[in-house]
């Protein structure tokens, strides 16, 4: 039943559009205004203060005609497609594996989670220090009588990536697991007991129904994870420093290193838009794809 | 003892005018390894005899780690009361922005520009007319540390030049010692690197390429001789596999390692291990081909504060630093060479000695600092990591690449 005097659109809600001000407040100056700022600058010669001295593309120019920058967007590809994909599979197949009511399933669940509250940096520590082939793995598989066994991931410019990635998904796939797990229990005891009735295999109703079902859960947990792509800084440094060479170099750390190492800010600034068109391109199809197209509330 | 006359002296010299103040002042530098923290405490104790205090804000790390945490808090609105930076176009831009305060007034009433020799490393603190910057000491990057044990355990002669060194290396790593040691941080691969293009390529094309920014000299025939060299010391250096330098320099002192393209600031590390220069170790200036050596430096910048009470400490300190007695007491334990011409080293050692020699002589260069900007250091350094752990990139690859960025430099 609709009210007498229905107000005008703008005063519906008042209180709630009042009290979320600050933050629209917050995302137009802070998000939007420093992007804007930074996307601008970024076709300057700042150094190491901004200054509106307009150079055109030759900041773009000079980033992708270095092999640092190449190198880390490759870098990124990889790991980023790697880590997307094992995070979830690894992930789901965990959560699915927990969710069969086996036995000290909340010691797995915070054994499985633990890494997830150890910082980066210590990740990546404890990752270097066991894939170092003096005292790490490589050592360990030798004294047990295998002289010729070589492990040395971090040492390799061919691999290297891959140590960063075992690292990586160590730490993250324990909230995964978390996150898929919630969602596997949001699915309707009915749902079993007929894929039951119906003598459907247990793995096809996880393949064929369960996982369907969950696809809120699905972009959530591939949101969390691809903002952890695009940021990861930390790891790298503690682990690699982005060597051997350049070869774990990743675009965070050629913008940390250009901005405030080198002093010359614009250059760090044309990385940082092309590290944000980049998750545009990605991104803004899909957003269209998952919220625009249909409307579903 | 010699502080107590130091500090004396100094009380008596600063007692006329500033007897009424004493003012914290917090420094910042990055001296934290054992024979620099030694000889950064002289500077301390000689401020704080001046009556002052010096707050120490020593920051771990290389400069490549300290600078930018220095520049973010002078930008930030933190000054520090003083801060040790790499004179030369680093500070340039906060001169400009107005960010560090003048000490022309200091300077002129001591007659820095008569005391202080050679007179370029005055010039690098100096900005349209104006002195911002008070210079400690010169550091020259152009030496190569041998450890006189490692070759005695291989059973061949300490060389006396690079090309002597390449020689012996096969013996070296016969006795199982590494021929070069070499940390990994990038600022050392392309400081090493740059020794090598001074004493193979020689003083022209070192000038060049590095004041003119002459590309094609970079892609010339001398310089891929340079590169060459590079690729040998590469070479000799793979089972180096150390990170920070003072790491690196322990590897000769022990003997485990031939050699280390260093500058003279290695040298501290000797004289805390109570080695000695000829018995111990040896030094090569210029890797023993072209002896000349870079005049860069450390100097302490004074950031602008709002406090006068500070700005008079600040200039307070500026004068302890460029005095005699500071001078002598500092350099000492750092192992470089003070910045006036008008004090006797006697106590000096061998390589100190060496390397006065030389600047007497003036065969000497402008620092890495003052004639590259940070920004072309940074491409070069990314370039040498990449080129240093590589196993393929030749030395036509790499050199290439860097005459692509000396073209590029301002």
């Amino acid at each position: 039943m609709p009210p007498q005097n229905r107000p005008s659109r703008l005063l519906r809600n008042l209180n709630a559009k009042i009290a979320s001000i600050p933050m629209i407040a917050t995302v137009l100056v802070i998000f939007l205004g420093c992007t804007l700022w930074t996307v601008v600058h970024s076709f300057t010669d700042s150094k190491l203060l901004p200054r509106l001295n307009w150079v055109g593309l030759d900041q773009y120019t000079r980033l992708w005609g270095t092999n640092r920058w190449i190198v880390s967007i490759e870098n990124l590809a990889v790991y980023g497609t790697l880590s997307m994909l094992f995070s979830l599979t690894i992930g789901f197949v965990l959560a699915a594996l927990l969710d069969r009511k086996i036995r000290f399933e909340s010691a797995f669940r915070s054994i499985f989670l633990y890494p997830f509250a150890l910082s980066f940096i210590v990740t990546g520590l404890v990752w270097q220090w066991i894939l170092n082939p003096e005292f790490g793995v490589q050592k360990i598989v030798r004294d047990m009588g295998f002289a010729d066994f070589v492990f040395d991931p971090l040492y390799s410019e061919d691999y290297v990536i891959y140590g960063l990635l075992i690292a990586g998904l160590w730490q993250g796939t324990g909230l995964v697991m978390c996150l898929m797990l919630a969602g596997i229990r949001g699915i309707d005891e009915d749902i079993w007991k007929a894929s039951r009735v119906e003598g459907i295999p247990v793995w096809k109703t996880y393949l064929m129904i369960v996982i369907p079902m969950m696809r809120p859960v699905f972009v959530t947990a591939m949101v969390i994870i691809g903002a952890g792509i695009v940021k990861v800084y930390d790891l790298v440094v503690a682990q690699t420093s982005g060597g051997p060479g350049v070869a774990s170099q990743m675009p965070a750390l050629y913008v940390m290193d250009k901005m405030f190492k080198d002093q010359n800010l614009a250059q760090g600034f044309a990385a940082s838009t092309m590290m944000l068109v980049t998750v545009a391109v990605i991104l803004i199809p899909w957003a269209y794809i998952e919220f625009g197209g249909r409307k579903r509330g | 003892m010699k502080y107590t006359k130091l500090a004396a002296a100094l009380l008596a010299a600063t007692a006329l005018t500033n007897a009424a103040y004493a003012t914290d002042l917090e420094v910042t530098h990055w001296w934290t390894s054992g024979g620099e923290a030694a000889a950064v405490t002289e500077l301390a104790k000689a401020f704080d005899a001046s009556g002052d205090k010096w707050v120490d804000g020593a920051i771990a790390g290389s400069g490549g780690t300290a600078r930018p945490i220095i520049i973010s808090r002078i930008l930030g609105g933190d000054p520090m009361g003083a801060t040790q930076l790499n004179h030369g176009l680093q500070a340039q831009e906060l001169i400009e922005a107005g960010l560090l305060q003048d000490i022309t007034d200091v300077a002129e009433a001591e007659g820095w520009k008569d005391i202080i020799k050679p007179i370029s490393l005055l010039d690098a603190c100096t900005y349209e007319g104006k002195i911002y910057c008070a210079p400690v000491n010169i550091h020259s990057w152009q030496w190569m540390w041998l450890s006189n044990k490692a070759f005695a355990d291989a059973g061949v002669a300490v060389p006396t030049n690079w090309d002597e060194f390449v020689a012996a290396a096969p013996a070296l790593e016969a006795a199982g010692k590494v021929p070069l040691a070499m940390g990994q941080q990038p600022w050392q691969t392309a400081g090493a690197f740059g020794v090598m293009a001074i004493a193979i390529g020689g003083q022209d094309l070192w000038t060049k390429v590095n004041v003119d920014h002459d590309a094609a000299a970079a892609a010339g025939p001398e310089m891929l001789k340079v590169f060459d060299a590079a690729v040998t010391a590469r070479a000799l250096a793979a089972k180096s596999n150390v990170q920070d330098w003072n790491q690196a320099t322990n590897m000769v002192i022990t003997g485990a390692a031939g050699g280390q393209i260093m500058g003279d600031w290695a040298q501290g590390e000797f004289q805390i291990a109570g080695q000695v220069a000829g018995t111990d170790y040896t030094c090569l200036p210029g890797l023993g081909v072209n002896k000349v050596i870079s005049t860069g430096g450390d100097a302490f910048y004074f950031p602008v504060n709002k406090d006068p009470e500070v700005t008079a400490a600040q200039k307070r300190l500026a004068s302890v630093l460029v005095s005699k007695e500071v001078q002598v007491a500092f350099n000492l334990k750092k192992g470089s060479l003070p910045i006036r011409g008008d004090i006797d080293l006697a106590t000096a050692n061998d390589c100190m000695k060496q390397g006065l020699e030389i600047l007497a002589a003036g065969a000497i260069i402008p620092s890495g600092d003052q004639v590259l900007t940070p920004d072309t250091t940074g491409q070069i350094e990314d370039l040498m990591v990449e080129f240093w752990n590589s196993t393929t990139m030749t030395a036509a690859e790499a050199q290439e690449k860097y005459a692509a960025i000396i073209g590029a430099a301002e």
